[in-house]
């Protein structure tokens, strides 16, 4: 006898056509796998009720990978074979991950793509290989849970998260074998699992303190859409770093030197985790080392002795929390929920402060490692179709603003950041000289003015315009973002048909702090970024009247011009020629009218004649 | 006519009604469909129609329309577990044969 879940009304699927959807906690050190069923979304675990699976992975010369907990336990032994932290290096080039280096002890050799593998004892592997492994697992356990085929995914991943970051997370679901619904921003599932959706509207801090890092995101929900405000974070701060302290002090009062011991400062570090879980609920706990010689220390601990310990740890989370805001525009008083994410938030010390900065106390009824992988669910059952047509689609939105390189090294922006996606949008753009019959599509991500500022996404070429004189080619370049937030861009010119695109695998590289720098920066720089915008379209503006006005000199100067009145326009050129290189646009400005004026008379000679040439050997009858 | 429920198919349905936030109880029924010919429906009720029959187990109202009843009479539903995997089941004694799965069955 099958077993049955509850549907909504009139959502009953037919037999063996379930439509079982998952949602997808990838984390840098646990992931969760969740399902809504009967109306009830939880968390999934496996055949000896863990939760949590470690985002470990560990390759054996000759047999399948070993994932989760028994990969863990090798780490120390095995490290060169044994993947951790795999997230850290999702989207990046080789380059920035030897940068994130000393503290990933693998063996990287570069990849297709400038994207790295890591040598292990069963080959190379890519950081979406890596990740595919822990997704196939779950996927696995999903599977066995609800007795059949997923449908789909939601997969989390972080806001911050770029465009390079989140294909390679969708390139692992699919290697996976997963039919990846769509990406979900981890504040945004968090937001939802509390129901925060269901709201007309509202300002959310999603407070993420994990294992290993720390996020805080301001999310704005505004008619169904949540829109990331502003991000930010620690990438190297969280649970660990309080296990290490705790540890360290262990090993400082029962008089061991750490670097002398590594198996007993290994053994210290479990049992001051295990001393950490014991102080969230209770106002003690005993601690011992074993020495290397044996012998015993033993000790207690209270909590506030633990807190002293690690408040130099929480408090870095106050600064991100507060920039934040800035950031964002708003006071903490604008807040209308604080979420808790990750296990470090059950520690009454880490909700005191949340409840400090921003003054109101926290939403903590789920399960804090749980609650991401609980949203991912409920967004996957909506989109699997459980749910009545009425049921609102979360949407989602850019974080950067995408567009194009034009004339003199600006950008213009096609789609803005915090746009909902998925989303289409299509610019005319013209040709800038004479018989031009190419035109380089340069796509950049950012909020800039110039493109130097930006992150440069792809460059494409859309070759075999017909040759026109400048200004009437008309070339439409079109972006497309799906769901995901993953970015096709195209160019057509309008008169020829000929097309030619790009679909963005952006080149991999651009860490969590470039990109807040980049926002950051966006609008610190807002006024002088106006101002080389000014400067850049008059430059552009003269350097097309002055190939203009020289091209017109070379064909008709000689016949049109009496000498006198070619010399003023020489003048003219000449001085706009020097205030071109200038930074004073008002005085180019002038100088583009100067020549402007000293031209009048010769554009209109060469319009009459260009026009007595067109009707010269006509009869005037012809044209009636 | 009657319709059974165990405490605990009672209790997991009262979590789920909870967890929604609304609904009138459980939904019963059965139709055509399915590779044994009728196929069990399962489902929140939101509203009482004036053709169905109301039956109370363990504070939970199970609803059943008249046309559905024919099949189900006698049936007692149950909630459990199968390795991971966890849910509903019927015992339904007017089944004379399943699919292999059980999703489906004729009468």
């Amino acid at each position: 006898m099958a077993l049955l879940q509850i549907s909504e009304p009139g959502q009953s699927t037919a037999p063996h056509h379930h439509r079982l959807a998952v949602g997808i906690d990838l984390g840098t050190t646990n992931s969760l796998v969740a399902c809504v069923r009967s109306g009830i979304a939880d968390t999934l675990p496996d055949g000896e009720g863990r939760h949590l699976l470690p985002s470990v992975v560990r390759y054996l010369k000759g047999s399948a990978p070993v994932v989760g907990d028994a990969a863990l336990a090798a780490a120390a032994e095995d490290p060169l074979n044994t993947i951790a932290s795999v997230k850290r290096m999702m989207g990046r080039g080789i380059e920035d991950v030897k940068r994130l280096g000393g503290a990933l002890p693998y063996e990287f050799a570069p990849g297709e793509s400038g994207m790295p593998r890591i040598r292990t004892a069963a080959g190379l592997w890519s950081p979406v290989e890596v990740s595919a492994e822990i997704l196939r697992s779950l996927k696995r356990r999903a599977e066995a849970t609800l007795g059949g085929d997923l449908t789909g995914a939601v997969i989390t991943v972080p806001a911050y998260f770029d465009d390079a970051q989140r294909q390679a997370t969708k390139d692992a679901g699919r290697l996976a074998g997963l039919t990846v619904l769509r990406l979900l921003n981890e504040p945004t599932a968090a937001a939802v699992a509390y129901g925060l959706d269901k709201k007309a509207e509202g300002v959310f801090a999603i407070y993420d303190l994990g294992g290993g890092t720390f996020d805080i995101s301001i999310l704005r929900l505004n008619r169904g859409v949540f829109e990331v405000l502003a991000t930010a974070g620690d990438s190297a701060l969280g649970g660990d770093d309080m296990d290490h302290a705790l540890a360290d002090w262990m090993l400082r009062q029962a008089g061991v030197e750490v670097s002398a011991d590594p198996h007993g400062a290994r053994r210290a570090l479990r049992d001051a985790r295990a001393a950490k879980h014991a102080l969230s609920q209770g106002e003690e706990a005993a601690v011992r080392v074993t020495r290397p010689d044996g012998s015993v220390w033993q000790g207690r601990l209270t909590r506030d002795e633990f807190q002293a310990l690690v408040d130099p740890i929480i408090e870095r989370t106050v600064a991100p929390c507060r920039r934040v805001l800035r950031d964002a525009g708003i006071t903490a008083s604008d807040i209308s929920e604080v979420v808790l994410v990750g296990g470090s938030t059950r520690m009454p010390r880490v909700r005191e402060r949340a409840t400090a900065v921003f003054g109101r106390t926290p939403l903590t009824d789920i399960d804090p490692d749980r609650v991401v992988a609980i949203g991912a669910a409920i967004q996957a059952d909506v989109l699997a179709g459980n749910k009545p047509r009425d049921e609102m689609l979360l949407l989602d939105v850019i974080p950067l603003s995408l567009g194009i390189e034009i004339m003199g090294g600006m950008v213009e922006k096609i789609i803005a950041r915090n746009s909902t996606i998925p989303i289409a949008k299509a610019q005319d753009f013209t040709t800038f000289k004479d018989g031009q019959t190419a035109m380089a599509i340069h796509v950049v991500q950012g909020e800039r003015e110039l493109v130097s500022d930006c992150r440069s996404l792809a460059r494409f070429d859309l070759r075999g315009i017909p040759p026109m004189v400048a200004g009437a080619g008309r070339i439409r370049v079109t972006f497309q973002i799906d769901a995901d937030g993953l970015l096709s861009v195209s160019a057509q010119e309008q008169t020829s048909g000929v097309a030619s695109s790009v679909v963005v695998k952006p080149s991999y590289g651009l860490s969590d702090a470039e990109i807040e720098r980049m926002l950051r920066d966006s609008i610190a720089h807002a006024h002088e970024d106006n101002d080389a915008r000014n400067l850049r379209e008059q430059q552009v503006e003269a350097d097309r009247v002055l190939a203009a006005v020289e091209s017109a000199l070379v064909a008709d100067g000689t016949a049109l011009l009496s000498p006198a009145e070619r010399q003023e326009i020489e003048q003219a050129l000449s001085r706009l020629r020097s205030l071109r290189d200038g930074t004073d646009v008002a005085r180019i400005r002038d100088g583009i009218g100067a020549l402007d004026r000293a031209t009048r008379e010769f554009a209109a000679r060469r319009m009459n004649e260009g026009i007595n040439k067109a009707l010269a050997g006509h009869r005037l009858d012809e044209f009636g | 006519m009657s319709i059974t429920m165990t405490q605990r198919a009672a209790e997991h349905v009262r979590k789920s009604l909870a967890q929604r936030g609304k609904g009138e109880g459980l939904r019963l029924g059965v139709r055509t469909s399915g590779c044994s010919g009728k196929a069990y429906v399962l489902e929140f009720a939101d509203s009482i129609q004036p053709d169905d029959q109301v039956f109370e187990n363990h504070g939970v109202k199970v609803i059943v329309d008249r046309k559905s009843l024919m099949f189900l009479d006698g049936t007692e539903l149950d909630y459990g577990k199968e390795g991971l995997n966890e849910g509903f089941k019927f015992s339904n004694p007017n089944v004379k044969g399943e699919c292999g799965c059980g999703e489906s069955f004729t009468v």
